[in-house]
């Protein structure tokens, strides 16, 4: 098995779907003949045609709108948006309508489309590049919303979401498309879409998070390990639906807990999951629910963009703040 | 049945001086003389020197990523040069060029792209909009600006320079439409430059020129040599002009090409021919008009030299200041947030600054 970089597993991903399955189709700006400003459909082209790897007109809403009429026509479409900054014309196609064609037609109509997209910064990417915005899609009800960490995850996460029948919202971490790399069979096995990763056991304290962030929580553990406390590592990866369940369950070892995203803290999703252990998780908690996140801001230029994301200091005194507590 | 024609319609397309440098017939009176044109061929050599110190800091590691205007240079300098300082320009992410003649100076633009937003808080025209990352999401700012202009009576104009992938988007579509029944004194510049990253303008749109989407908007559409500086200015002046005296907006094609990499993160031999893109070096926008200038007597090879000693000390100096430039502290991106900072976000502001525990 080789090892290949995040980008790469979604370029395996995609042909793997391609190959087993003659309705999915792959279409946004410059995923032809350059492959995707990422080469993410790097090579499909030449493998696959013209009439299953489309490039558009520079058009995001007319993107996600055609995705929904090719869906209720029984292709698969698989969207690109060049950058999540670009996405946001596509919510009113993704929510007036992608989400709610099943629904609105009693299940005569569905949307089985999948909307991919680079988010989230430290690629020192220019402005409107960097952007976290999964929240703008997590409260969309109809909308399933996944952002792997990892090219395993990657994999089998987009073989999913391509083989659901309803509408995915599928965010990869810009900065770990070559950064995070390991072993990945393309063995054309999915993963399930509504259930958290533990990716490291430990009964101490749980790490909850997703996307770029979860490598600076898998480091924060190995420190707190050095100093002799162990964290249980969770990745969400799979947003909406939210398997409360496994955090729950999980906060409920260890009592104490760290939610960790990069998008800006006010009604990011991890107060969604704070809300949770608010709730039927209360009992369970020895510490308050810590959050580390992005400041409320605009996304800062290169410059200052390292300072808004957080990272592995500020999840640690977190960590250790939460475990002096009580 | 009976059928008849609705309506007609055509675009004309205007050149002064051709790809040789060759004027195609008397001149516009801005140009009747030759010496007048200096300013403005100095102006691309600035840009064009610019645009090459851009990609060198970014080749190592001293800029962002960046899109350089190279053989561009006529449609921001023509078209800057028709505005007043009245006017706003509202331009895309490669038009340095029109900000540069509009007092932009190469250190806001450097400091820009170096990832700092001061680089946007321009100290020359005040008003004038920052850079448009977003493909023609200020398009329907400049229908904005220029309703604000018509609303106070004012005879001033916008400008918004965008293109040929950016008329593919619906913003641009919506805001020469309201221009339409509004007659909004707005220019709508489309720099067609034959690409959008890696799609053609062929497979951009089946229409065979951008500038009759105008019509349907119902407003004037017109194509010009977008390498011809002469043409672009007073194309673009004609339609100010109008634009600022009640006449409504105008949609100005400006047809180029595109010399350089989409940006310094594009690899443009994935997917063109080299040999498109040698054949396009003939007619680019300073060679032919520093060949119209040597015909009329008007430069010489001392001007030459003296021209681009001038743009490279300007430009170097420029990169000086900027590498000088230290980023600004963390609360910079809060201050600026809102008008008067809330309470919630001066206490994550101290809490960024490490002045309280941080995080809850
Ligand atoms: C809304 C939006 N979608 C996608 C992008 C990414 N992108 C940046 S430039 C570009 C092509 C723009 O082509 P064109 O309008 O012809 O301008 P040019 O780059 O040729 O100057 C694309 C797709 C963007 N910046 N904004
Ligand atoms: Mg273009």
């Amino acid at each position: 098995m080789p090892e290949i970089a995040l980008v790469e597993a979604i370029n395996l991903a995609l042909a793997r779907a391609m190959t087993e399955d003659a309705s999915v189709l792959v279409l946004g700006e410059d995923v032809g003949r350059d492959g995707g400003v990422f080469r993410a459909t790097d090579g499909l082209l030449t493998r696959f045609g013209p009439e299953r790897v489309l490039d558009t007109p520079l058009a995001e809403a007319a993107i996600a709108g055609i995705s929904v009429g090719l869906a209720a026509q029984r292709f698969r479409p698989v969207a690109e948006i060049q950058f999540m900054g670009f996405a946001y014309s596509t919510i009113d196609q993704m929510l007036n309508q992608a989400a709610r064609l099943r629904t609105r037609t009693r299940g005569r109509l569905s949307c089985p489309m999948v909307l991919r997209m680079p988010a989230g910064g430290g690629v020192h990417a220019p402005e409107h590049h960097s952007e976290s915005g999964e929240a703008c899609f997590t409260n969309i009800p109809g909308l399933r919303v996944v952002y792997p960490s990892s090219p395993r995850r990657a994999y089998g996460l987009l073989l999913a979401a391509i083989r659901d029948p309803d509408p995915v919202v599928f965010l990869e971490p810009t900065r770990l498309y070559r950064a995070a790399r390991e072993d990945v069979a393309d063995d054309g096995v999915a993963l399930p879409l509504d259930r958290c990763f533990t990716l490291r056991e430990g009964s101490d304290i749980t790490l909850i998070g997703w996307g770029a962030i979860v490598r600076d929580m898998l480091a924060a553990a190995d420190r707190l390990a050095a100093e002799g406390k162990q964290a249980e590592v969770i990745d969400v990866a799979t947003l909406v639906p939210l398997d409360s369940a496994s955090i729950l369950a999980s906060v409920a070892r260890t009592g104490r807990c760290v939610i960790c995203h990069e998008a800006p803290l006010t009604a990011g999703f991890g107060a969604e999951i704070a809300a949770q252990l608010a709730g039927p998780g209360l009992l369970s908690l020895l510490a308050p629910v810590e959050r580390v996140t992005g400041w409320d801001t605009v996304m800062p230029l290169p410059r200052l963009e390292m300072q808004y994301i957080p990272g592995v200091e500020r999840i640690l005194a977190a960590a250790r703040r939460s475990l002096q507590h009580g | 049945m009976t059928t008849e024609t609705a309506a007609q319609f055509s675009i004309t397309f205007t050149r002064y001086i051709d790809a040789d440098g060759h004027p195609t017939g008397a001149l516009p009176e801005f140009a009747a003389r030759a010496a007048d044109l200096i300013p403005l061929y100095r102006a691309m050599v600035l840009t064009r020197a610019f645009d090459a110190k851009a990609v060198a800091l970014q080749r190592t590691g001293r800029l962002g990523t960046f899109a350089s205007s190279l053989g561009q240079e006529a449609v921001g300098i023509g078209a800057a040069s028709a505005m007043a300082p009245g006017d706003v320009l509202l331009p895309s992410f490669r038009e340095q060029s029109a900000q540069l003649w509009r007092g932009v100076t190469p250190l806001e633009l450097l400091l820009y792209w170096g990832g700092d937003e001061r680089g946007s808080d321009f100290a020359g025209p005040r008003e004038d909009f920052p850079i448009s990352v977003p493909v023609a999401a200020h398009a329907p700012h400049a229908a904005g600006v220029a309703l604000a202009f018509a609303l106070r009576k004012e005879k001033r104009a916008s400008l918004c320079i965008l293109g040929d992938g950016a008329t593919s988007k619906g913003d641009f579509y919506e805001a020469i439409n309201m221009a339409g029944p509004w007659r909004l004194p707005m220019v709508m510049l489309v720099n067609n430059n034959q690409w959008a990253i890696s799609v053609p303008r062929s497979a951009q749109t089946a229409a065979a020129t951008l500038a009759q989407k105008a019509i349907a908007a119902g407003i004037p559409g017109e194509q010009v040599d977008g390498n011809d500086v002469v043409a672009v200015r007073d194309a673009v002046a004609r339609a100010l002009a109008r634009a600022r005296e009640g006449g409504g907006a105008t949609l100005v094609e400006a047809i180029t090409y595109r010399l350089s990499d989409h940006t310094t993160a594009d690899d443009a031999r994935r997917y063109r021919d080299d040999a498109a893109v040698t054949a396009s070096w003939h007619g680019e926008p300073i060679a032919r008009l520093r060949a119209y200038l040597v015909a009329q007597g008007a430069w010489s090879r001392e001007d030459e030299e003296h021209a681009l000693a001038d743009a490279a000390t300007a430009v170097d100096e420029a990169t000086e200041s900027y590498l000088a430039t230290p980023p600004q502290p963390l609360a910079a991106i809060f201050d600026h947030l809102f008008a008067e900072l809330p309470p919630s976000i001066r206490a994550q502001r101290a809490q960024a600054l490490g002045q309280e525990a941080p995080d809850a």
